[in-house]
This record gives structure tokens, sequence and C-alpha cells, in this order.
């Protein structure tokens, strides 16, 4: 990388610049850690005064609290429910329409793929009003189905995979073809295992989308045994006054951080590479 | 794998029946496009025209009926000073966010984009924050802006100055919700700027190096021309995501103190989801479409002129 380090300079230039991002980084790490001590302090304590932060008692009662209360561990088997529901659906579509747009030819295929693109520019919020009037019509409001199937029309991943599709060699697919293998054949035997590496990003972008993803699921999902652990802990946040359980909130802000945190450490790699794709392609 | 690997036999089989994928166009060959479709059509399209059609219907709560109103929830909304009020603060939102997300996230790319773990690390700590959900972020938020007790708070106190009421003080909400967000997703501003400047050519810098060019000059000569498309894409895909705020606001500030930090979306959440104005809610979105269509096709078009010239 002798770009970079001609950029980043040498000798004292160089430490200065990194003491600097230090001490950013350092303060950008400040609102968790506060967060996290807050999580191991007394409610009777907090409501007095935070001011006790940096000295005992602290307690794991916040905690334990998480574990008697019933409503997270629904939210958190929802939010798992329905992240994996649109990410394997979102999979799914994307990959069979993939090699559909990049492979297989059929009338008015360049059309369609251009109006599909088109549906990238429209927001969310444009269409929320009128999704949410379908799915009450249909009576099927606070149900996995409502909450996983609008993720499911989202055309950015077809976008992926289909350029994906398009960057593996021909030759390859064309020799299964003089072997007379059925398309679908084709897709599922020889080419679908290529692109597991778009798979896996497409994959944690998604569930971590679907896993966050606040609006319509605050729209869609009234009932509180059909929160997500994203509504659920809303609904905790407005519910609370400011002056009681503030370490039972921070706690639960900790604890539903948690799992997505634990796929970042693990997925980093991928969600880097991801992003880093996006940019150039 | 193995039956579809090229054999002799097989080949020859080909020709006499011809039951495999064959070249050139066949209606089945869109079946593999059909499934998304039916999403696509479903619910992606239909709402869209549906929402315009809502947009342009007056329900009335008592009878369950709605009858056609033309234009007029949108000059209702025209003349809703609370809808004007949000169409303000959004873009002020906007003015706030997207230059400090250039400019961060730009120079937290150029001293990061190293080899060395001690980069990696802090890379990890900027993009980090943005696998949260937005309630996570808004209780931590909350717990930074408590007035008296909060983190904040208590640092101007340490500093011996007069703590700032942001969440209260209907000047300061609207930035703290903006100091929040940044903290939020200022990573992937990052992360596209540590992109593309891993695709300038190391050999650029080693020339401008044997010309003794400065730093400050090898940066405007040779890395701002070579990022200019990333930093277009940040900027519209900042325009765009930010003017879709929502969650901060409705968690954080509630859209107050009076109005002052209330988006268009919370806006459009409220009047359809808490007032049943289904259509005056559905007016105020396709304005939202508008606007966000029209910042990014502006920004395109003095971006690529800029490029041109």
């Amino acid at each position: 990388m002798a770009a970079s380090e001609h950029i980043v300079g040498r000798g004292i230039g160089n430490k200065l610049i990194l003491f600097t991002v230090v001490l950013v980084a350092a303060i950008w790490m400040l609102p968790i850690a506060w967060t996290l001590i807050l999580s191991f302090k007394p409610n009777s304590e907090l409501m007095i005064s935070t001011a006790s932060a940096f000295h005992p008692p602290y307690t794991l009662k916040n905690y334990t609290d998480i574990f008697q209360s019933s409503g997270v561990f629904r939210w958190l088997w929802n939010s798992a429910v329905v992240s994996i529901g649109v990410t394997a659906g979102i999979l799914i579509l994307s990959s069979l329409a993939g090699y559909g747009f990049a492979r297989a030819e059929f009338k008015g295929r360049d059309i369609i793929f251009v109006l599909v693109l088109l549906g990238l520019a429209v927001p969310e919020q444009a269409v929320i009003i009128a999704r949410h009037q379908m799915f009450s019509d249909l009576k099927m409001h606070n149900t996995y189905p409502a909450i996983i199937l609008p993720g499911l029309s989202s055309a950015f991943g077809v976008f992926l995979m289909t350029q994906y599709f398009k960057a593996i060699p021909k030759d390859i697919d064309e020799a299964a073809m003089l072997d007379n293998a059925s398309r679908f054949k084709i897709f599922w035997k020889v080419l679908l295992p290529l692109t597991i590496p778009a798979q896996a990003t497409l994959g944690i972008f998604s569930f971590l989308g679907a896993w966050n993803d606040y609006l319509w699921p605050l729209i869609s999902a009234t009932k509180p045994e059909m929160f997500t652990i994203t509504v659920g802990i809303a609904s905790t946040q407005t519910n609370f006054a400011q002056s009681e359980g503030l370490g039972f909130l921070m706690a639960q802000a900790i604890f539903a951080g948690l799992p997505v945190f634990i796929v970042y450490l693990f997925f980093q790699k991928y969600i880097v590479r991801a992003v880093a794709g996006a940019a150039i392609s | 794998m193995t039956d579809v690997t090229l054999s002799p036999g097989k080949a020859v089989a080909a020709v006499k029946r011809p039951t495999g994928a064959s070249i050139g166009p066949r209606w089945s060959n869109a079946l593999f496009v059909a499934p998304y479709l039916v999403f696509y059509l479903v619910l992606l399209v239909y709402p869209l025209f549906k929402g315009i059609w809502m947009s342009m219907l007056q329900s009335d709560m008592f009878d369950d009926t709605s009858k056609f109103a033309g234009l007029a929830n949108y000059h209702r909304l025209f003349n809703d000073k609370i809808f004007i009020g949000t169409v303000w603060n959004t873009f002020l939102f906007v003015l706030m966010t997207v230059p400090v997300f250039v400019a961060i996230g730009l120079l937290l790319a150029l001293a990061l984009n190293r080899g060395d773990r001690t980069a990696a690390a802090l890379r990890a700590i900027f993009f980090g924050t943005s696998v949260l959900s937005v309630t996570i972020v808004t209780i931590i938020w909350k717990m930074m802006y408590m007035p008296g007790n909060g983190a904040i708070a208590s640092i101007f106190k340490v500093l011996g100055l007069q703590p700032v009421a942001f969440i209260t003080s209907s000047s300061l909400a609207l930035v703290a919700i903006a100091i929040c967000t940044i903290w939020w997703i200022i990573g992937l501003p990052m992360m596209l700027f540590l992109a593309a400047l891993q695709q300038i050519p190391g050999e650029l810098y080693e020339a401008a190096a044997l010309d003794n060019a400065s730093r400050w000059r090898s940066f405007w000569s040779i890395t701002m021309p070579s990022i200019r498309r990333t930093m277009l894409v940040v900027v519209i895909y900042e325009i765009v995501a930010q003017f879709q705020l929502f969650g901060q606001a409705q968690l954080l500030t509630q859209g107050g103190p009076n109005n002052a930090s209330r988006p268009i979306v919370q806006f459009i959440y409220e009047q359809g989801f808490r007032s049943w104005n289904l259509g005056y809610a559905a007016a105020a979105s396709e304005i939202l479409f508008l606007i966000m269509a029209v910042a990014a096709l502006a920004q395109f078009f003095v971006s690529r002129k800029r490029v041109e010239e």
C-alpha cells in the first residue's frame, strides 16, 4: 500500500493523525461504554443520579430482570423468524431472477430488467400506506407473512445477483448446455455453487436489514406478542418514564444489540467486502 | 455435478433428444424471473399506483367510505403549517448531516487506509455502530442527552459549563438527532471512500513523490479527482437516506419540542396510522417521493456537469 502511506504521511505527521483518530474512536466508544456501565447499576440509585456510575454497587439484576420479563424472548424469536424468512426469500428470488436476467433469454427481458431497476428508486414511504391497506383488506396484520413479504419486493438483490451471474464466464454453462442438461439443472448444479460469495454478502445484508427494520414492523405488528425485538425495545422505551427502570432499559439495549454485534464480528469480512463491492460496481 | 460434465456419449444423445436447454429466446426461460416479478408487481408497483390514487381520496371516518377529491389533500398539505414545518425540518436535517458524512467519512477513510491491525480495529469501531438498530441507538443517546443526569450534561458540569438541554430545546433538538445519526452510520460513507481510495493506482503517488509534490497537493490533484464518482454516490445515497429520517426523531424527541424536530416521515406515520387520515398521509408520502427524486436528479446533473467541465 505505497499509495496510502504516502497520503497518510511520514514520521511525526503520521503519528499525529493516528493519535487524533484514536482519540475520535475513544469518543465514538463513549456512548456504548456509558450504556454498558449504567446497565450494571441498581435502578434505585440511577433514579437519584447517574454520578455513581464509576463506583460500586454494581448488580446483575437488570439482566436477570430481562430473563423474567416474558416479552424479550418472544420478540427475539419473532425477529429470528422474520429475518430468516426475509433472507431466505430474497436469496431464492434474487438468484432465480439474477440467472434469468443474466443468462436465460426470453422476449421482452431487457425491458423488464430496466423496469425492475426503476424499482430501486421507489422509497418504502411512497408505498407504505397502500401496502398497509392491502394487508388490512386481507386481515393479515400481526402475522409473520405480513411482516416478511414486503421485504421480498426489493430490487436490490436482483440487481446484485444479475451482475454476479453476468460476470461468470459463459463457457462454463455452455459446456453444460452441449451436454443436454436442462436450464434449471445448469442453474442449480453448475452456476449457483459459483455464486456463494455473493449469496453470503446479500444474505448478511438482508438479515441485518430485516433485523433492524423499524417502520414496517411498527405499522404491521400492533400486538405485543408479534413485535420484533426492534419494535419491542421501542415500545418499552416509550412506556418507561424517565426516572424508573433506567438500568433495566440500558440492559435491554445491550442485550438486544448483542446478537447483531456477534453476527457483525463473525461476518465482518463479508460485510466490508459487500460495501466495497457496492461502491465499485 | 457429474451428470452435467461434457462427455462424448451424452453429446450424441443431445442431437437425438433435444430436451435440454437451447440457446436463444424461449418463453419458458421467463419462469426464472416470474417468482420475483410477482412480488415486485404485487408489493411494489401496485401499491405505488394505489398510493397515488389514495392520495386523491377523501376518507370519511364515520361510514368508512371515501370519495374522489382530486388534489384537495395536496391543497390542504400546502396550507398545513405543521406539514410545511416537517418539510423544513427534513431539509435542515439533510443539510446538517450530508456534508458531515462526506467530510468525516473521507477524513476517516484517508487516515485508516492502511493494512495494519490498528487501522483494521479502528475501522471496525467506526463501522460497528451501524449494525445496531435505531431503537438501541436512541436508548444509548437518550442516556447521553438526559438533562441533569446524562453523560453530556455531566461532562459540561465537570468542565464548569452550564449543561445544554439538547433534547428539550427547540433550536437544538434537530442537532441532537443529527449528532446521534452521524455517530450511528458514519461507517458506511467511510467504507465507500476506503473502497475508492484502494482503487487508485499507487504509481500515481510514487510519481508525485518523485516530483516532490506536497501531501496537500497530491491530495487535490490525485486523490480528489479519482474519488469524484464515489463522492457523488455518497452524496446522493445520503440525501436519499436522510430524507427518510424517522426512528431517531420519533424515539429521541417525539418530534418535539413544539414540532421543532418532526420530520416528514413522522408526519406520514402519525397522519396515516395514528389519526387514520389515509388519503392525507398518502399525499404527504407522494410529496416526499417527489422531493427525493428531484434531489437525486438535481445532484446527478450538477455533478455530471462539473465532471464534464
